[in-house]
């Protein structure tokens, strides 16, 4: 490895990333032990668990269960609006306004600067216009959403889109009889998958795990169902967190594999 | 040959039309919107009486304890985090185990909030595991002197729980693109390791470090979810004083002070971020 040589000794780095690693697993662990009590006079059982199969609690778990379906709803427009207007625009000023690929990096890194909590005092007013033409339809706050992930899933097009020559692959493409329609769609997108993809995750995941619109503009979502059930039935709240926690992290951890998997595809191959 | 670029050019910047329509209206508007209310009254004039409201002594405490969390756990942070990204080098950087520490800081880092709180009172809550823990092992009671996880220190831990995969995530490349060359030529000129780390490895990941520890200062000042599943009672830190506002907006006089903490809160973050961009600017210098 060319990296030994800077690279601290293994008994340094298995001490660290060890203390590490098990300081920050004891919180879950205590998630997963909080979920195992089985009542006052101590013991642990499954009880918790087998009452969310229980049709009888279904009732009492309403809440959760339409806040787990809008934010899956919520999750799927998010990532239709950086597929559909993000990665294009992305792509048409690499294209045809390198110029411009400055100020957008700035804008989208500008919901950094202006967060969630302070977007939201100005967000209210534009729902309530939005609620008089288009509805309070819970997908609606998908449009803030689009806003928040903009910085992670530019910074993922970016490195995708930096890794190919998307000029020369579009003046091939376009000398080859293809429409700009066809040249994105068929060209250049299969091109950056990975990194359309990896953005698409991000957002799936910020989405999932967003709170502080939703509840300041008392919409219904994961976050603020789980909340709400806590106060009623903590155990069955920390059950939920927990399979949301583990459910992102398989998601963000298949995306780290299947981008590390291959070496670095060629963006085109030559076969003779 | 004709130039690709110069066909139909009088088309495509209405190509950029939908998404900056988009900007506009769920970016800029709000953003401009938040600003205003608490730049003008409700007459439109510029007014700096809602700016008051920034003045008050419940406000001014807010912003001073938002500081010091914010400056406490990013310091923290970035220490720990950047000993992390120290001990990963020796790590493959294709392997299993790189992937789980990715993986895990992505979710920590950006989809924690909520259930972080959780995590914590489930933790150090007053029947949480380490409290019990400590108290039947050690006889030591955490909470001797009251209960502190739901005032302003039991946001340090959760904080720190996203602050450490924050850093991770944010200093590794920077950490990565020390070359070996470096080193190899360190090592030629009669450098040990612990010099080349002193001598070069620092000075070079100075700015990549500051630039962190700002990022992480700014992730925490603006940082909501967490602090509002914990702290249910009061508004101790500036995100909470803007849901107090938002949530009372209706007493008489009052409506402007969420867009007047929001204006307060956004200048913080310019210079933050601002600062921030500057030492990005230098780190990019060595990563090519």
């Amino acid at each position: 490895m060319s990296r030994v040589d800077i690279a601290p000794s293994r008994v340094t780095r298995t001490i660290i990333l060890l203390l590490v690693g098990v300081v920050f697993a004891v919180p879950i662990v205590a998630m997963v032990e909080f979920t195992l009590r089985a009542g006052l006079e101590g013991g642990y059982d499954l009880n918790h668990w087998a009452g969310i199969l229980d049709p009888e609690n279904e009732r009492r778990y309403r809440v959760l269960f339409a806040g787990i379906a809008n934010s899956v709803v919520l999750a799927a427009v998010t990532v239709g609006i950086v597929v559909v207007l993000l990665v294009p625009t992305m792509i048409l000023v690499t294209l045809r306004f390198p110029r411009l690929a400055r100020p957008l990096e700035f804008v989208c890194l500008v919901p950094i600067t202006v967060p969630a909590i302070v977007l939201v005092v100005g967000l209210a007013p534009v729902y309530s216009i939005l609620a008089r033409t288009v509805g309070t339809a819970p997908w609606t706050l998908a449009f803030a959403y689009g806003i928040t992930v903009l910085p992670f899933a530019h910074r993922a097009v970016a490195s995708a889109l930096s890794a190919v020559d998307v000029v020369t692959l579009s003046e091939a493409a376009r000398s080859l009889g293809a429409g700009w329609a066809r040249v994105v769609v068929g060209v250049i997108m299969p091109n950056i998958r990975r990194g359309v993809l990896a953005a698409s995750v991000i957002a799936v995941a910020v989405v999932l795990g967003e709170y502080t619109i939703a509840s300041l503009l008392n919409r219904q979502n994961l976050q603020t169902a789980l909340v709400q059930v806590s106060k009623s039935d903590p155990y069955v709240a920390v059950i939920f967190a927990l399979l949301a926690l583990a459910f992102a992290f398989v998601l963000l951890f298949v995306i780290a594999r299947v981008g590390t998997a291959r070496p670095r595809q060629r963006p085109m191959r030559w076969r003779p | 040959m004709p130039d690709i670029r110069s066909r139909r050019a009088g088309w495509a910047p209405l190509g950029l039309a939908p998404f900056a329509v988009y900007i506009l209206l769920f970016l800029v508007a709000p953003t401009v919107v938040a600003l205003a209310t608490g730049l003008f009254d409700g007459e439109g004039r510029f007014t700096p009486s809602t700016l008051a409201a920034l003045a008050e002594p419940v406000v001014v405490d807010a912003f001073v304890s938002s500081f010091w969390v914010s400056a406490l756990t990013a310091l923290a942070g970035a220490v720990i985090g950047a000993l992390v990204c120290f001990a990963l080098l020796g790590v493959r950087g294709d392997g299993a185990l790189r992937s789980v520490v990715d993986a895990a800081s992505g979710v920590l880092a950006q989809f924690g909030g909520v259930m972080l709180a959780f995590a914590f009172i489930a933790t150090i809550g007053i029947q949480g595991l380490v409290t019990r823990w400590l108290l039947d092992a050690f006889g030591v009671d955490i909470f001797a002197d009251g209960v502190w996880l739901y005032q302003v220190p039991g946001l340090l831990l959760p904080y720190l729980y996203f602050q450490v995969p924050l850093m991770v995530i944010t200093f590794m490349p920077a950490m990565e693109g020390l070359r070996p060359q470096w080193a190899e030529a360190a090592a030629t000129l009669g450098c040990s390791r612990a010099g080349f780390w002193l001598r070069v490895g620092a000075p070079i990941l100075a700015p990549a470090f500051l630039g962190s520890l700002l990022l992480l200062f700014a992730n925490a000042f603006s940082s909501y979810a967490t602090a509002a599943a914990l702290i249910s009672q009061g508004a101790q830190i500036v995100p909470l004083q803007i849901r107090a506002a938002l949530v009372s907006e209706t007493v008489l006089g009052r409506e402007n002070v969420a867009g007047a903490l929001a204006v307060g809160m956004v200048v913080v973050m310019v210079l933050v971020m601002g600062a921030y961009s500057l030492l990005q600017r230098r780190t990019e210098r060595w990563q090519r």
